[in-house]
C-alpha cells in the first residue's frame, strides 16, 4: 500500500548532509532508500527508513526542520522497458508524479520505485488495475 | 581670504548667507522660528492639539531654547496623517508633491509650495557652490527623478545655479558611461557606491573621465575611507550631501571644498542634538539624535523632527569662513533603519512581506554586503514545519514569493536565501535582526 517517507530541509553548504546521516548511525537508523532533491541554494532529502516517526522525531529534535509524508512504493521488472508499463498505466489514467526515485536492491529480478503523487488514491487504484506490484512493506533486501 | 568669492573655491551671490555673521543669522533664525511655529499652531491641527495638550501656545517661544517646550515630530506622524494631514496651506497653493518610504509600505508625503520650491534651490545651490561647481559645469544628474527628492531636488539647483544638467536619472550603466565620456559631464550626483560601480565599468571599457572634477555623493552612508578611495583612484572630489524629504529633500547641509563636516544651512533649517533615549537637548560637541525644525517651509512646516540620524554639531569656525555650524558625517542612525541602493529600509517592512507569504512569522535575518561597490540585500529565513514540503516545487514557490513580496513591500529587490532552523542566532530580548557586511 503506502510507505511512509521522512523529508528533511537542508542549506546547500558543506557537511549539512553528514550531520543528517551521523544523527540517524548514532540512533541506528536503517536507511532503506534515498534521494536528495537539489537547487542552487537548498536541498530535499528523501528517505525511507525503517522507523519513520521514530527518524521524524529524532531529526526534528536535533534542529531539522522534518516532515513525514505518503510515497508509494512499486515493484517493477528489472529488465528494460519495465518502468514504461507502470507509467504507461499511470498516464492512462491520467495520473501526474510529482517525483520518483529508485531504491537500492541488493539481488533479485526486480527493482524498487518509490513514487510520490499528489492524488494518491486514485494513483493506487490505477497501479493495482494495471497488475503493478505494489508493496505495503518497504524491505528491498 | 583673498580667494573667497571665487567661483571654483565655493562661492555664488546666493552663497552669501553662508557668511553671515552669527549673531545675524541668530537673528534670522528667531523671527522664522517664531513665524513657524505660528503658522503650524494656526493651520494644523496635529500641531495645534500637541501644543495645547500640554499648555503652550505660539508665545512660549521666545527664544530658541524655547524650542525645546515643544514635543517632537517622527515619521509615524507623517504616516498617521497620510496623506495631507501636515499640510498647512490650501492644496491650490502646494505646486509640488514628493513621496517616500514609510515603515509599512505605505509612503509618507511631502508637499511644496512655490516658495518652498525656491528655498530648496537656494539650498542646494550653495551646496554645489560650495563643492566648487559653478556656471560651465556639465552635471549628470544620476539621481532617480520621480517621487524620490533626489533628482529633482539637484536638477532645479544645478539649473539655478547657471550649470549645465543632464537629467539621466539613475540606472543604465551603459548610458550613464556614454554620457559620462560623449557629454563630457565634470560633476556627478549619484550614490558613492553607484559611483564606484560606474567608475569600474568605465575603466574596464577604457572610457576617458578624466573630465570629471566633482562628485555629489549622498542618499547612503559612506565612509572617510571609501571618499579616500574614490578621490585616489579616480581624481574625483568626492563631497557629502545631506537631506531628507520631511524636511526639504537633499540640501539640509553639504560639506565646503575642506571637506570636515557638513555645513547646515541654519537660515533655513535649525538644528538640535537630543539625546535619543531621554529626549533632552544635548550641548554642542555632544554626539546624539539629529532633530530639525523648518525655519521657511510653508506647505508642510516641520516642528522638531526626529531625523533618527546620529551626529554631531561642530560650531568652531571652519577654514572656509562660513559661519554655518557644521554636522559630522552621518554614519549610524538611533533606529534600525538602514539604507540600500538610497532606499530606507526598515526591518519591521521585511517582517511585514515576510508575513504575507505564509501568514506565520519566520525567524529571519537581513545580512548586507557591498560587492564591487553595489550595495546587495540578503534576507535569510528559516523554513519551518509550517512551510517546509518534500516537493521541490512547493519550495520553489515559497522562494518566489518571499522574494516577490518583498520586492513589492520595498521596492528594491532582495536575494532570499531558505536556511535552516537552526541557522539564525536566537537572542535574548531584541533579535538582532541585521547584519552589515558592507565596509563603507
Amino acid at each position: 500500500m503506502e510507505v511512509a517517507q521522512v523529508s528533511v530541509f537542508l542549506e546547500n553548504r558543506s557537511g549539512g548532509l553528514v550531520e543528517v546521516v551521523d544523527v540517524l548511525a548514532r540512533n541506528a537508523i536503517d536507511m532503506k532508500a534515498l534521494s536528495l532533491a537539489d537547487m542552487a541554494d537548498f536541498g530535499i532529502l528523501r528517505l525511507i527508513v525503517d522507523d519513520p516517526e521514530r527518524t521524524r522525531v529524532i531529526l526534528k529534535e536535533a534542529g531539522f526542520t522534518v516532515d513525514k509524508t505518503r510515497v508509494v512504493a512499486v515493484e517493477v521488472p528489472d529488465r528494460p522497458g519495465g518502468l514504461g508499463e507502470t507509467l504507461h498505466a499511470l498516464r492512462r489514467n491520467g495520473i501526474n508524479v510529482e517525483y520518483m526515485y529508485s531504491a537500492a536492491r541488493r539481488k533479485g529480478e526486480s527493482a524498487i520505485i518509490i513514487f510520490r503523487f499528489d492524488e494518491i488514491g486514485r494513483a493506487l487504484d490505477a497501479l493495482h488495475g494495471a497488475g503493478v506490484t505494489v508493496l505495503d512493506r518497504f524491505d528491498p533486501l | 581670504m583673498s580667494t573667497w568669492n571665487d567661483p571654483a573655491n565655493g562661492f555664488h551671490p546666493l552663497s552669501a548667507a553662508d557668511y553671515l555673521p552669527r549673531a545675524r543669522l541668530e537673528e534670522v533664525q528667531l523671527q522664522r522660528l517664531r513665524s513657524t511655529v505660528a503658522l503650524a499652531y494656526a493651520r494644523v491641527e496635529h500641531f495645534r492639539s500637541r501644543m495645547d495638550e500640554r499648555g503652550l501656545t505660539p508665545k512660549d517661544v521666545q527664544t530658541p531654547a524655547d524650542l525645546a517646550r515643544l514635543p517632537f515630530t517622527v515619521k509615524a506622524d507623517l504616516r498617521d496623517t497620510y496623506p495631507f494631514g501636515l499640510l498647512a496651506c490650501p492644496m491650490e497653493e502646494v505646486v509640488r508633491l514628493h513621496a517616500s518610504s514609510g515603515t509599512t509600505g505605505r509612503p509618507i508625503v511631502v508637499a511644496y509650495t512655490q516658495a518652498d520650491i525656491e528655498v530648496w534651490k537656494e539650498v542646494m545651490v550653495r551646496a554645489f557652490a560650495s563643492f566648487g561647481v559653478h556656471r560651465g559645469d556639465i552635471i549628470q544628474n544620476a539621481y532617480g527623478y520621480g517621487l524620490f527628492t533626489g533628482g529633482l531636488g539637484a536638477h532645479y539647483g544645478a539649473e539655478a545655479l547657471g550649470a549645465t544638467v543632464i537629467p539621466i536619472s539613475g540606472g543604465n550603466t551603459e548610458r550613464q558611461i556614454m554620457v559620462m565620456q560623449d557629454f563630457g559631464a565634470t560633476v556627478i550626483c549619484c550614490t558613492p557606491s553607484y559611483f564606484l560601480h560606474l567608475v569600474e565599468r568605465a575603466v574596464e571599457e577604457k572610457i576617458d573621465f578624466s573630465r570629471m572634477r566633482v562628485g555629489v555623493f549622498g542618499a547612503e552612508p559612506w565612509s572617510e575611507a571609501m571618499r579616500q578611495r574614490i578621490q585616489d583612484d579616480t581624481g574625483v572630489r568626492g563631497y557629502d550631501i545631506y537631506g531628507l524629504s520631511e524636511i526639504i529633500g537633499p540640501g539640509v547641509g553639504a560639506e565646503c571644498v575642506h571637506q570636515v563636516g557638513l555645513h547646515l544651512y541654519e537660515d533655513h533649517f535649525f538644528p538640535e542634538i537630543i539625546d535619543p533615549a531621554s529626549g533632552a537637548v544635548l550641548p554642542d560637541g555632544s554626539e546624539g539624535e539629529l532633530v530639525l525644525t523648518t525655519l521657511s517651509k510653508r506647505a508642510m512646516p516641520m516642528i522638531r523632527y526626529r531625523t533618527r540620524d546620529v551626529t554631531t554639531l561642530i560650531a568652531e569656525p571652519c577654514a572656509c569662513g562660513r559661519t554655518l555650524r557644521r554636522i559630522k558625517r552621518i554614519e549610524r542612525r538611533s533606529d534600525d533603519m538602514f539604507i540600500i541602493r538610497g532606499v530606507n529600509v526598515f526591518p519591521s517592512q521585511v517582517e511585514t512581506a515576510l508575513l504575507r507569504v505564509d501568514g506565520t512569522l519566520p525567524h529571519y535575518a537581513i545580512v548586507l554586503t557591498r560587492e564591487k561597490g553595489l550595495d546587495d540585500m540578503e534576507v535569510q529565513v528559516e523554513v519551518t514545519a509550517e512551510v517546509f514540503s518534500d516537493k521541490m516545487r512547493a519550495l520553489e514557490t515559497l522562494h518566489r514569493n518571499l522574494g516577490q513580496e518583498l520586492e513589492r513591500v520595498l521596492g528594491i529587490r532582495a536575494t532570499v536565501t531558505l536556511v535552516e532552523p537552526r541557522t539564525l542566532a536566537r537572542s535574548e530580548g531584541k533579535a538582532k535582526r541585521v547584519i552589515d557586511k558592507r565596509k563603507i
